[in-house]
């Protein structure tokens, strides 16, 4: 079965991958900050049961925004230089200024890495979609789950 | 966005192609959030949150050595958080060894910053706004900086304008001149989106009624009503060392950048309750609501009784009060156990401005004898070393807690491990 979402475009990009699920914010520092020693980008975020210990590299993260640290653009952008940032990111709601930052960065500055990012999913997304479920992301904002 | 032909000009290539991929970036970002127009930095100084070399943030030196290769330089000089790492610090040989590894860009990003446009050497710290340090940008300033904490102070205690920038953004800012016009800028991006509530029998613990309020309202905007009770409606050092940890943990256990308190920051006591929004949620705050709160952060030491080996005070950066006041506590906690020194490694954490004043006083000596170590860095990258990660390390930081291992206790559960108990 497959569902289909309508948001944004952040950043441009076409993708296919697992999604990964938050239903809290992401603190992209505490999630992330260990995502160099790691053969694979995992979340070490204590305080995020949702994602904590899970497989974030490669992955459709789907959220609803981002929270904490300045540096969280920052990383992510870094992330994305490295290969070692999720596939895409998936807002429910309006991305935070944190957020748009990293997508815009890697958009602006990163030749041939992308992170495609969508957001005003809607809460019915969030809702929706669950950790395995195949995500597949379309250039005009279309998000496809299917299950 | 409209903009002007200067800005025009850069985005076209004026400047050149790096010059102009700065502009294109703040152009895209303000875009998101729908911003009309780019307006001027009025502030006298930057703040950037990226001080430490990590090795692994080669990208992000990369982009910087660009800019400086292309000579896209800071408009204006710039404060920066506190750097990583002091071999001070009580750690092990082995623990040092990782640390050099981790930070092994270090000297190549200090010599960036020199090169980009920091203050001085004294300009590494998170608590820029201190007297100390000096970069205090006036009500109405429209700022370019990062770092959570700072920016949080700096909206809601003086009432300059900042949105929540990340890193390399708000070098942008500075570079350029400019910041794309949205959100903690406009009027309108100032007003409550919350009204809280407190209902308490006592004065809350800074870090834990910041740490409710953060997770509860996340990016929104909260006028705080009740807390100029225990405050009062001037901002003394007193209420402003508060604010600058009640204000850190809103922004790390949430994503606030502005809060108002009723009756004492600068905005609320000149407009009241005209700041708040129509249809402002609301939020009630008493003792069981901090209980229950504070029972919920999780502790993943992995020997959950394991006797603490350091504990961290100063996340963010202690100011000269809070120091002398800690000095005098445990002083009198020690007396009263019989105890001559702390019972676990303690590490005070400050701005080195900071540090140089209270050289200048007997509390230095009064630390060193009682066994805390004063430092100058950043006790969340300093603990940024996968080995400490295991580590029992404590802290009252709520914003030490959320990015480390640290297990969070309030500061008189910290006085009384330190004092008597030891664990």
């Amino acid at each position: 079965m497959t569902k289909t979402f309508k948001g944004r475009v952040i950043a441009p990009g076409e993708v296919t991958a697992e999604a990964v699920v938050t239903k809290q914010g992401f603190n992209t520092l505490a999630s992330m900050q260990m995502m160099f020693i790691q053969p694979k980008t995992k979340c070490v975020d204590q305080s995020n049961p949702d994602i904590y210990k899970k497989v974030l590299q490669g992955k459709a993260l789907c959220l609803p925004q981002t929270i904490g640290s300045t540096t969280g653009g920052m990383f992510l952008y870094s992330a994305v230089k490295s290969g070692k940032a999720p596939a895409c990111l998936l807002f429910s709601k309006e991305i935070d200024s944190l957020a748009a930052a990293g997508a815009v960065l890697a958009d602006v500055w990163s030749e041939n890495d992308k992170m495609p990012t969508i957001d005003r999913l809607g809460d019915e997304f969030l809702e929706y979609v669950r950790d395995g479920d195949k995500i597949s992301v379309k250039s005009d904002g279309t998000v496809l789950v299917e299950r | 966005m409209e903009l002007t032909k200067e800005q025009q000009a850069i985005l076209d290539g004026a400047k050149g192609e790096t010059m102009a991929k700065v502009m294109r970036t703040l152009v895209n970002y303000g875009e998101v959030f729908g911003a009309q127009k780019m307006v001027p930095v009025t502030a006298r100084y930057g703040h950037l949150v990226l001080s430490f070399g990590l090795t692994f943030l080669g990208p992000v030196f990369d982009l910087f050595q660009k800019l400086i290769d292309e000579g896209c330089l800071s408009g204006q000089k710039f404060t920066c958080d506190p750097r990583p790492y002091d071999k001070n610090v009580p750690q092990s040989v082995l623990q040092k060894g990782v640390a050099k590894f981790v930070f092994g860009k270090q000297s190549r990003y200090e010599k960036q910053l020199e090169q980009l446009g920091i203050l001085g050497e004294d300009s590494y710290t998170c608590t820029c706004y201190l007297d100390e340090i000096g970069n205090t940008p006036k009500q109405g300033d429209v700022l370019s900086w990062a770092e959570s904490s700072a920016v949080v102070y700096a909206n809601s205690v003086l009432g300059a304008r900042c949105n929540r920038n990340s890193g390399i953004i708000e070098l942008f800012g500075s570079v350029a001149g400019f910041v794309p016009y949205f959100g903690l800028l406009t009027d309108e991006g100032r007003k409550a989106d919350w009204i809280v509530e407190l209902k308490t029998t006592k004065m809350p613990d800074a870090q834990i009624l910041g740490s409710a309020i953060g997770m509860k309202v996340m990016e929104d905007v909260p006028y705080v009503k009740g807390l100029d009770a225990y405050l009062g409606t001037e901002l003394t050092d007193k209420a402003k060392t508060y604010l600058k940890d009640f204000g850190a943990a809103t922004a790390s256990n949430g994503a606030v950048g502005l809060y108002h308190i009723e009756n004492l920051t600068p905005e609320a006591k000149q407009q009241g309750e005209d700041l708040i929004k129509p249809g402002a949620k609301v939020y009630v705050i008493d003792d069981a609501e901090l209980e229950r709160v504070k029972n919920g952060y999780p502790c993943i030491w992995k020997n959950k009784d394991a006797a603490p080996k350091l504990c961290f005070l100063g996340c963010p950066h202690m100011t000269l009060e809070q120091i002398k006041d800690w000095t005098e506590k445990l002083e009198a906690g020690l007396k009263a156990a019989g105890n001559e020194k702390v019972l676990v490694p303690t590490v005070f954490t400050t701005s080195t401005g900071v540090l140089k004043k209270l050289n200048e006083t007997p509390y230095a000596a009064r630390l060193k004898k009682i066994g805390v170590i004063v430092s100058y860095i950043c006790p969340l990258m300093f603990m940024d070393n996968p080995l400490w990660q295991s580590q029992p390390v404590i802290t009252s930081s709520n914003k030490l807690r959320t990015y480390t291992t640290a297990r969070f206790y309030s500061n008189d559960e910290i006085l009384s491990i330190l004092t008597k108990e030891g664990k």
